[in-house]
């Protein structure tokens, strides 16, 4: 090896030793140990196979979380970025009061997530919180928007998009002022429609920005649970339960590794398989100038 | 390169001139036992500076121990960090964790008794001065696992001005169910469109309530779990009628808000006048006499055969990694944190409920009580107390608990279906543990 060679390894070393020792060296190790018995002081972990996928398939916990986290992604995701979107092509036109409105939209990006939580639980307390005072005012009754099955899922989807959307906009907003002026001068002399300019011009040529954000989207769905922990704590009955929730609760509140291990494994491989899919099915459809 | 060599060179004797004056005190002193002490609270406040003191006056006292409070967060928090790092190799020599993690703590081998240390005549009595129902938590096995240390216990705060509205004696709050149910229906008002304005009793149920449930079932007369947390009672007939007597209150008789209550918002709801009478811990008296904008009271909840009510909060451990030296380091913090004057102060300072009737006995809590009345009314519940439900398995098998009680205030299932549930999904848990 020549020293360019060496030189070049020694500087990607530092991050090499990062990423080994704290993502694929741990991912193995759950891979691992989703075959053993989560080990206890006078019994060591020993081999038990499949037996943690088994306990997974019967634990209906699991199965509702799951359930739940779907729900919860075909709520945040499609939600969050068409109002990403909508607001970016708000503030990108020439109106007044553009920094304070781009500002206003980015807001809740900034805020911690257990912050934001504590803020949303008191716009849901029923009669004096926000949503039943407003309602109240149109003669709407009163309702437990967190401590009712029906609704508790839909609540904390909501503050999800709220949190969200801000900074997806942003990736938009940038996107769309690097387009070049000249193509919208050009529409415009062709006779285009705003809403031809959008679908046939725009949004082809916001499909790379969309699918950067769909990809985050998407992990987001699965890793966002803070407010979770503040608001409901999974409740009422395991309506608000998401897969990661889910999983902190078997780790590191029933204290059994082997289990917790196997819903780990379970949960990295079906963000692999998504990532992959719109990888590769996605990246094909997207124009990239 | 040379220029690297000389550079390492003369960074390693800074660094050697920088720690030479350390090494001559070391070796002339000798070196305190040091004992790291979680601490179940989040940085910052008016807590870690109680706490703060209370270990430089210790270590000042006691040259040869050093205690390094270290703020962990949430009890929850506090738990995993203690027993990652006991996995690890590593734990805190001392912590304060919730009284129901005993089991947890007795099974992850992570604890060492009490009574290893209780040598003395002086520290039996030591030992035996705690209030029983608060060593009722920590004790397993004929051992005692845990220090009582901050404990509190639920009761019923209600508003005096709104009982005088309604027409009732705002100096008499309901000693029993039947009470509980017509002074709530007097305090239940609604608007012109039926809508209710103000509930008259609430009884927060989300994240935890299993425990403000202990209240109904003890008063009841039924215990949930055996003292050797392995078998719960959750089916049982009295544990169903107290559940549909909860389930009641908003199903049959409107006079408590439907569906899950949230615990975090209803010292608020109080305070709004939304609730007449709330039950909640006693760790939030502090809060609500400071922010009430109105006169309340503070009474042991009302009885149904019996009084009853569970006790809650954090217990001291010490740790079996530990050497000797410093287990033996952490007892002496441990009694000197309980002395009854220390005992008493935390109590005023904090809200937490004295441990030792011989705190109630000094002359700094005699006083703080005939200036806040409401303050004795936890003490005087004590001897009604429960221990908190605490099992093998603890988080799991409080969880199946948790779920069916949910799904009976929801209206998803009828109480008994819920109670029989719970009771299956707990057996299955427990089965290992006999």
């Amino acid at each position: 090896m020549n020293t360019r060679a060496v030189h070049a390894y020694l500087l990607l070393l530092p991050a090499f030793v990062l990423l080994v020792g704290f993502t694929h060296w741990p991912a193995l190790a759950t891979v691992v140990d989703s075959f053993f018995s989560t080990p206890k002081p006078n019994r060591p972990a020993v081999w038990v196979g499949l037996e943690n996928y088994q306990v997974m398939v019967e634990d209906p916990v699991f199965w509702r979380a799951l359930r739940n986290n779907l729900w919860f992604a075909l709520g945040t995701i499609p939600l969050s970025i068409a109002l990403a979107l909508a607001m970016a092509l708000w503030v990108n036109g020439r109106i007044a009061g553009r920094a304070f409105l781009r500002l206003a939209y980015f807001t809740p990006t900034v805020l911690p997530m257990i912050a934001v939580a504590n803020i949303w639980l008191f716009f849901y307390t029923p009669s004096y919180g926000l949503l039943d005072q407003v309602g109240g005012a149109f003669g709407l009754p009163s309702r437990n928007w967190l401590g009712d099955p029906s609704t508790a899922l839909a609540a904390v989807t909501a503050v999800a998009v709220w949190k969200e959307a801000g900074f997806f906009m942003i990736f938009y907003l940038a996107a769309l002022q690097g387009l070049n002026p000249s193509l919208r001068e050009a529409a415009a002399i062709e006779g285009a429609s705003r809403w031809f300019f959008f679908r046939r011009v725009l949004w082809p040529l916001l499909m790379p920005t969309t699918l950067f954000i769909g990809v985050n989207a998407v992990i987001n769905a699965f890793r966002l649970v803070d407010h979770i922990f503040v608001m409901t704590r999974g409740g009422p009955d395991n309506a608000t339960a998401l897969l990661l929730y889910h999983l902190y609760e078997v780790g590191f509140k029933f204290w059994d590794q082997g289990y917790a291990a196997a819903i780990t494994v379970v949960m990295l491989s079906l963000l692999a398989l998504v990532a992959l899919l719109q990888f590769f099915v996605l990246d094909r459809r997207t124009h990239y100038q | 390169m040379h220029v690297t060599r000389r550079w390492i060179t003369r960074a390693a004797g800074l660094a050697l001139a920088a720690a030479a004056p350390l090494a001559p005190m070391g070796a002339l002193a000798q070196q305190p036992v040091e004992v790291p002490f979680y601490f179940p609270v989040a940085v910052g406040g008016p807590i870690t500076k109680l706490i703060d003191a209370y270990a430089t006056d210790f270590n000042k006292e006691n040259p040869a121990i050093k205690v390094q409070p270290i703020y962990a967060g949430s009890y929850q928090d506090t738990i995993v960090k203690a027993l990652t790092a006991h996995k690890a190799g590593t734990p805190p020599v001392a912590s304060v964790l919730l009284s129901t993690d005993t089991f947890t703590l007795i099974d992850e081998d992570a604890v060492v008794p009490i009574d290893n240390f209780v040598k003395t005549a002086e520290d039996k009595a030591w030992l035996n001065g705690f209030y029983p129902a608060f060593l009722m938590n920590s004790q397993v096995g004929g051992k005692t696992w845990g220090v009582p240390f901050q404990r509190s216990t639920v009761v019923l705060y209600w508003n005096k001005e709104l009982f005088k509205e309604a027409g009732l004696d705002p100096n008499k709050p309901p000693a029993n169910w039947t009470e509980l149910v017509s002074m709530a229906q007097k305090l239940t008002k609604k608007d012109a469109s039926g809508k209710v304005t103000q509930y008259g009793i609430q009884v927060p149920s989300s994240g935890f309530p299993y425990w403000l449930f202990q209240g109904f079932t003890t008063q009841n007369d039924v215990i949930l779990a055996n003292a050797a947390g392995n078998q719960v009672r959750y089916d049982d007939p009295k544990v169903i009628e107290a559940l549909q007597f909860w389930v009641d209150l908003s199903r049959k008789h409107g006079v408590h808000p439907p569906g899950v209550v949230e615990w975090g918002t209803t010292p608020k709801d109080f305070m709004e006048r939304k609730a007449a009478m709330i039950w909640t811990t006693t760790g939030n008296l502090t809060n609500i006499r400071s922010n009430a904008k109105f006169d309340f009271g503070v009474a042991m909840l009302p009885a149904g055969k019996k009084r009853g009510s569970p006790t809650g909060g954090g217990n001291f451990f010490i740790f079996k990694k530990a050497t000797p030296a410093q287990q033996e380091a952490a007892f002496r913090f441990a009694r000197w944190l309980t002395t009854p004057e220390r005992a008493a102060q935390w109590g005023i300072d904090t809200g937490y409920v004295a441990v030792s009737p011989a705190a109630w006995d000094t002359p700094a809590m005699k006083k703080y009580a005939a200036d806040f009345p409401p303050a004795t009314v936890a003490r005087d519940q004590l001897p009604h107390a429960v221990a908190e439900l605490s099992t093998h398995d603890n988080q799991r098998v409080t969880k199946a608990l948790n779920d069916g009680l949910q799904a009976a205030l929801t209206g998803a299932k009828t109480p008994e279906q819920a109670m029989k549930d719970a009771q299956r999904e707990a057996e299955r848990l427990l089965r290992p543990y006999k």
